[in-house]
């Protein structure tokens, strides 16, 4: 069944069940209650702390199919997932629904736990690393959910995903589970992708490696959300949690790139007071950041917000007086995470305020200028961020779908080719981001506008940059690399591709050996 | 005539840098087979940079090979080589008075053989020694196909056995003597590379003072000068204003046959006039 | 014509292919490794089969570790190695 993006998506798949048809129409969202009241068999305020991870799950009734939840702001030096989900097979669970905010090489263990049936299924918003490779090879029994950010606090709140347990990685948290980002020998900031988690899980248990004294400064989830406060060693390896975080580019490419693609932002008329920005955290995307903090401080622009995933570089800007306000779902570095702690104009923002398209108000609709990467772009200006071009899975939408559908102006910076791959293909392998949500695509030999944005193509022009369309700029890459030859995949489906919305929009399959 | 406002050295053998010649918008790019290749790599660069010219689109730029010296092992099949592939210019290393004619005798051979316009294929003479530059009327005059002529700051400094700096007062001599010489024969002047890519501020005062000297073109050593390069050699918007007012003065003035005037205070005669005139010519 | 001796030209650096020519009594026999494998190895043994053929080389058994390099740069290292067999001359046990 091919859907409305000239996908191949079935009407229902094994082990994920009906897809709903892209896009979502009409009214009748519903949401369940947050789950913040006390149940019975639950401690009461004042016996909430333990420290043996066996007997808790044991307490915790945790059965064969649940859903378990984990946040990803530790990144790369999580260790929570990690020992959670060791105890979990220790006590001989199977099946068990694993829902983190997103996966990493650090989560490697996943791997035997998937091959073992201990992990069924996998849902995230970006899977990097061996489980990536393992899903792609088949070696998950259900076919993995990958939402966007927005759309799985989307999915908590209305009930899709249900969460049976939440295990929040708390750097520091008092003996009644006030949860604060901000301290502690793993302090990572924002906890914004654990809030839905918080508020909607069935049983919430906050794991800390710092049991500080009552209250906790810088509250970021509070006790009235919180079951249990359990205790372990140590939380995450501050090293890890900002790995992942990369510089400005010194690629010369990657600079022109950048360059052309500030002056864009100039171009369409959004450089002026009161403008909003956000970026990605691939050094081109950095280096449009540094590029704009130039061309705002030449003409004296005072912007309104920067939001994302905040960086060091993001944090100078701000201090530099170049953004009256930080929005922040994520921290990646030690800057972010020190601003944040100290500076009030720089706020958190949960998954939910950040992006899911059935609330009362997200802040990527109130954003003017996006910045985003690409593994592929075709045709019809669909991207590609969740698989390589050979189908293997390497990352996932993340903020992508969201922040590109609700921002002004969306510009996707990319080499045109890169390792002899044409980023710029006649039908991207897996579609992550629909194409009606994009409208710029800048390369280093060529800048391509979206059909439907007439006159931003006209501005551009005029401002004698070099426009063609995406035609061209894939003829020229075809010219440069030699046509790609084709090749297929395996018929199973090991991921399905959630939109923001909840509609299905693509899948993935499993790569051949 | 190429602008030659920007020309940008890459290195012979590196296939990401040569395929990407022309993305950095320079006006003209010197494939290097010289210094940037190792001794045991010259095959291999030559025919990397042989096979690019044959088979890579490079848009507008102007394609520029630096050969090995010409009293090297390598100089002559490089030149043999390269010229077959037709690039616009050969850049002459450590250039004499023989070898520029060396040059020139192989490029006449290779027109003649591939039936090509005789004195296509230009040559720029790297004036790199303190030979180059006490002899450089009679280096350039060797040959027609000399267009251009392109100041080597750092082997010349070495030659002389004097201290290359920041300021580049050391330069100020040759500097002069290499620009009187191009204006005088219509060739192009092109400036020494500035050697600190992360120091834009030396290489803006550094293009000040090349283009004071008479420079009209700097050789790049980073993509990154290449911007910069063009901003310097773009007259000021107040400048062109200023021309355009003489020059329309000007010719008001003829018309009523007054000879020398004056405007906003200032003495308006033929030389003035050339200049305003020269610099209009120039943006086109 | 067969080389005699074994050569190599090129590099593993991104954009670039490393080339290694084995005397062979057989025909031309490639051992490609590329990143980009799925969706031009058919396009890079092409223009190493092509470009030995124009050499006129006919026994030799080839090693490729291939970066990302675009086919100018595969025929360069090609016949850049092919060059380098001839100028060594016969091996010496």
């Amino acid at each position: 069944m091919i859907n409305r993006l000239g996908r191949e998506v079935p009407e229902a798949i094994d082990g994920y069940g009906m897809c709903r048809s892209y896009p979502r129409e009409g009214g009748n969202l519903h949401t369940i209650t947050p789950k913040n009241y006390i149940k019975n068999n639950q401690p009461r305020s004042g016996d909430k702390i333990r420290s043996d991870l066996g007997e808790l799950i044991n307490e915790l009734g945790i059965k064969d199919g649940m859903t378990l939840s984990f946040h990803h702001h530790l990144r790369n030096g999580d260790k929570v997932l990690q020992v959670v989900m060791q105890a979990v097979s220790d006590a001989g669970l199977k099946d068990i629904t694993l829902a983190a905010s997103s996966i990493f090489p650090a989560h490697a263990c996943l791997v035997e736990h998937m091959q073992n049936g201990v992990v069924g299924q996998i849902t995230a918003n970006y899977i990097s690393g061996p489980v990536a490779d393992a899903i792609s090879s088949g070696d998950l029994k259900k076919p993995a959910i990958m939402y966007t950010h927005g759309g799985r606090a989307r999915a908590i709140e209305s009930g899709d995903l249900s969460i049976d347990v939440a295990f929040i990685a708390a750097p520091a948290c008092d003996g009644h589970g006030n949860i604060s980002g901000s301290e502690g020998r793993a302090a990572c900031g924002a906890l914004g992708y654990a809030i839905p988690d918080a508020q909607y899980a069935q049983t919430v248990v906050a794991v800390t490696d710092n049991l500080v004294s009552y209250p906790t400064p810088f509250t970021e989830i509070g006790e009235e959300y919180v079951d249990y406060v359990l205790q372990i060693k140590c939380i995450g390896d501050p090293e890890g949690i900002v790995s992942g975080t990369t510089q400005i580019t010194r690629n010369p490419i990657g600079l022109k790139i950048a360059s052309m693609a500030t002056r864009v932002i100039e171009a369409s008329g959004l450089l002026k007071d009161g403008m909003s920005f956000q970026t990605g955290a691939g050094g081109t995307s950095l280096a449009v950041a540094h590029f704009l903090a130039e061309k705002m401080k030449e003409h004296s622009i005072v912007g309104s917000f920067a939001s994302g995933g905040i960086t060091g570089y993001l944090v100078d800007m701000f201090e530099q007086g170049l953004f009256k306000s930080l929005l922040d779902v994520q921290c990646f570095d030690l800057e972010a995470i020190r601003s944040y702690r100290e500076n009030p104009l720089h706020q958190g923002m949960s998954a939910s305020r950040y992006g899911n398209p059935h609330n009362k108000g997200c802040v990527v609709n109130q954003l003017d200028v996006m910045i985003l990467g690409a593994t592929e772009i075709d045709l019809d200006f669909n991207v590609n961020v969740t698989t390589a071009s050979d189908g293997r899975i390497m990352g996932g939408s993340g903020g992508h779908s969201d922040t590109a559908y609700g921002s002004k102006l969306s510009i996707v910076v990319t080499q045109l080719v890169k390792g002899r791959l044409p980023i710029v293909k006649k039908q991207v392998t897996t579609l992550t981001t629909p194409g009606t949500s994009i409208d710029v695509l800048v390369t280093e030999r060529g800048i391509a506008v979206h059909p439907k944005r007439k006159q931003l193509r006209g501005l551009l022009q005029q401002a004698g940059l070099p426009v063609f369309s995406i035609d061209e700029l894939y003829q020229m890459a075809c010219g440069i690399a030699g046509e790609p030859s084709e090749f297929s995949l395996d018929e199973k489906i090991v991921a399905v591709v959630e939109y923001r919305d909840g509609s299905v929009i693509d899948v993935v399959r499993k790569v051949k050996t | 005539m190429s602008k030659r406002r920007s020309l940008l050295f890459i290195p012979g053998n590196s296939p990401g840098m040569v395929q990407n010649a022309g993305v950095f918008d320079a006006d003209s790019v010197i494939f290097d087979l010289e210094d940037a290749v190792s001794v045991d790599e010259k095959d291999a660069a030559r025919d990397l940079v042989c096979s690019a010219l044959e088979g890579l689109d490079f848009g507008e730029t102007e394609k520029i090979v630096r050969i090995n010296p010409m009293d090297t092992v390598w100089g002559k099949i490089d030149a043999e080589a390269v010229a077959k592939v037709k690039p616009h210019a050969i850049l002459v290393p450590k250039a004499t008075e023989e070898a520029v004619v060396a040059c020139d005798e192989i490029l006449s051979h290779i027109e003649n053989e591939q039936k090509w316009t005789q004195g296509e294929i230009q040559l720029i003479a790297l004036i790199e020694t303190a030979y180059g530059v006490e002899f450089s009327s009679s280096i350039v005059n060797a040959s027609s196909r000399v267009n251009g002529v392109l100041l080597g700051g750092e082997d010349f400094t070495a030659d002389m056995e004097i201290e290359r700096t920041r300021h580049g007062e050391e330069l100020s001599f040759v500097r002069r003597r290499l620009s009187t010489l191009c204006k005088a024969r219509k060739l192009h002047f092109i400036d020494t590379p500035f050697a600190d890519v992360n120091d834009l501020e030396g290489l803006r005062l550094d293009l000040k003072t090349a283009i004071e000297m008479g420079a009209t073109g700097k050789a790049a050593i980073n993509p990154r000068q290449v911007e910069e390069i063009h901003k310097a050699f773009t007259p000021d918007l107040k400048s062109v204003q200023w021309a355009q007012e003489v020059v329309d003065a000007w010719d008001e003035a003829q018309l009523s046959n007054k000879g020398v005037f004056s405007l906003h205070g200032k003495m308006i005669d033929a030389p003035v006039y050339n200049r305003a005139k020269k610099l209009l010519d120039k943006i086109g | 014509m067969n080389i005699e001796t074994s050569s190599r030209a090129g590099s593993m650096e991104s954009n670039d292919i490393l080339i290694m020519l084995h005397p062979s009594e057989n025909d031309i026999q490639i051992d490609l490794e590329s990143k980009v494998y799925l969706q031009y190895g058919p396009q890079i043994l092409k223009v190493i089969q092509q470009t030995l053929e124009e050499e006129d080389i006919h026994g030799v058994h080839v090693v490729a570790r291939d970066s990302g390099a675009l086919d100018y740069t595969i025929k360069s290292r090609v016949k850049t190695a092919v060059s380098r067999a001839k100028k060594a001359g016969p091996a010496y046990e």
